[in-house]
């Protein structure tokens, strides 16, 4: 039963970016349109599952003295994966993404949850952990972003919402806008703490 | 001139938190007080600066001539991690001042992605090695700018009275959104 739990924290206990605050960048960076979003989370849960696994699975051959340059090099491969896949076919989302996509390599999250969850637990309960955490971040970006996209274009997922005479908040889609949109998410969060 | 034009826009136009969304979570995490704010600033400065040019070298002296440029985020994240260790060996035999202000804050940066980030920007916009510098230095120093001020603003909002579900990262969040409106007032410039 511990499978499920491990798993089920991350959409709620342990959400990132909300509860555990890491991979900021992403997060603000690619989530001015809900597609954006979506396509960044699932290419962070494919990196995070896959490095969960394998570091996981090495976890009594890695010596503890290089650890972390051996989880950087591990991880690192996962994203010219992903780097590749995305290139070869969904060009336009790997043009949009841009520099965020091998910038998956320094995501705190995926080396957080090796450094603390992979590396001291077995194969099954590293993946279940992977997958929850990172279908987690996949949803938390898809909402960061659907509300950017809503409100800052008036359209979700590329349709137009409100028709034509919806006139934009476009600071929303900007730099600032990102930052403010986050916090506020952040605060309604806190909420629902105790 | 157009040296010029770059060093403004990398520092305050398209300035690498506030614009570009890079290296937010050491931002936030070291911005807490001042002196630990400008430790992190110097550090960058010399870091990213540094692995800019090594990480251009390496793509136009290896990756580029043996067509291996696909595994441009596996070298450049070691090179990176590999440069960020001599720097601190070499820092910590040499030169006692400086390590006593950098300290804890050279082995944190290899996961800041504003490092790996820039070294890659670099490359993409296809600069010479003379852009690449200046405009690895001047990034930096728009970052240090950014997290030297931040943590000023912090100091100051961390002795106010500030709503209960607001407290924490969201009311940084918030500042950092503020600062960023305030910075997009240099548009135009360059």
């Amino acid at each position: 039963m511990r499978v499920i739990s491990e798993f089920t924290k991350g959409f709620w206990k342990d959400i990132p970016p909300f509860r555990l605050v890491l991979g900021l960048c992403p997060t603000l960076a690619v989530t001015s349109a809900a597609k954006n979003g979506l396509g960044m989370g699932l290419a962070t849960a494919f990196v995070l599952v896959c490095s969960n696994v394998i570091i996981s699975f090495l976890r009594k051959i890695i010596p503890s003295e290089v650890r972390i340059a051996s989880y950087i090099v591990l991880i690192a491969s996962f994203v010219v994966i992903v780097e590749l896949v995305t290139q070869a076919y969904f060009y336009t989302l790997y043009e949009q993404l841009g520099i965020f996509i091998p910038l998956i390599v320094v995501n705190c999250i995926i080396l957080g949850r090796a450094e603390a969850f992979a590396s001291k637990n077995s194969v099954i309960y590293s993946f279940a952990d992977g997958l929850g955490i990172g279908l987690g971040f996949t949803i938390s970006l898809t909402v960061l972003a659907s509300i950017r996209e809503i409100l800052g274009s008036g359209t979700f997922f590329g349709m137009s919402v409100f028709g034509k005479s919806y006139l934009p908040f476009s600071f929303l889609v900007i730099a600032p806008g990102a930052f403010i949109c986050l916090g506020v998410l952040l605060a309604v969060m806190n909420v629902f703490k105790k | 001139m157009k040296f010029i034009f770059m060093i403004v826009s990398a520092i305050f136009v398209n300035n690498i938190i506030l614009a570009k969304y890079l290296g937010n979570c050491p931002f936030l995490g070291v911005s807490q007080k001042r002196d630990s704010a400008i430790g992190m600033a110097l550090a960058v400065v010399f870091v990213l600066t540094m692995s800019s040019i090594v990480t251009w070298i390496f793509q136009k002296a290896f990756l580029e001539p043996l067509n291996l440029v696909h595994l441009q985020t596996v070298v450049f994240i070691l090179v990176i991690a590999g440069f960020v260790q001599l720097t601190e060996f070499y820092v910590r035999k040499n030169l006692k001042n400086l390590y006593q202000a950098l300290g804890i804050f050279l082995p944190l940066i290899t996961t800041n992605c504003a490092v790996l980030g820039v070294a890659i920007l670099c490359i993409r916009s296809s600069y010479n090695f003379i852009e690449t510098a200046i405009f690895a230095f001047s990034s930096s120093v728009g970052y240090g700018l950014a997290i030297t001020l931040f943590s000023g603003i912090r100091e100051r909002y961390e002795i106010c009275h500030i709503p209960r579900i607001f407290k924490g990262t969201a009311i940084a969040m918030v500042s950092v959104g503020l600062m960023a409106l305030a910075f997009l007032g240099f548009k135009g410039m360059a």
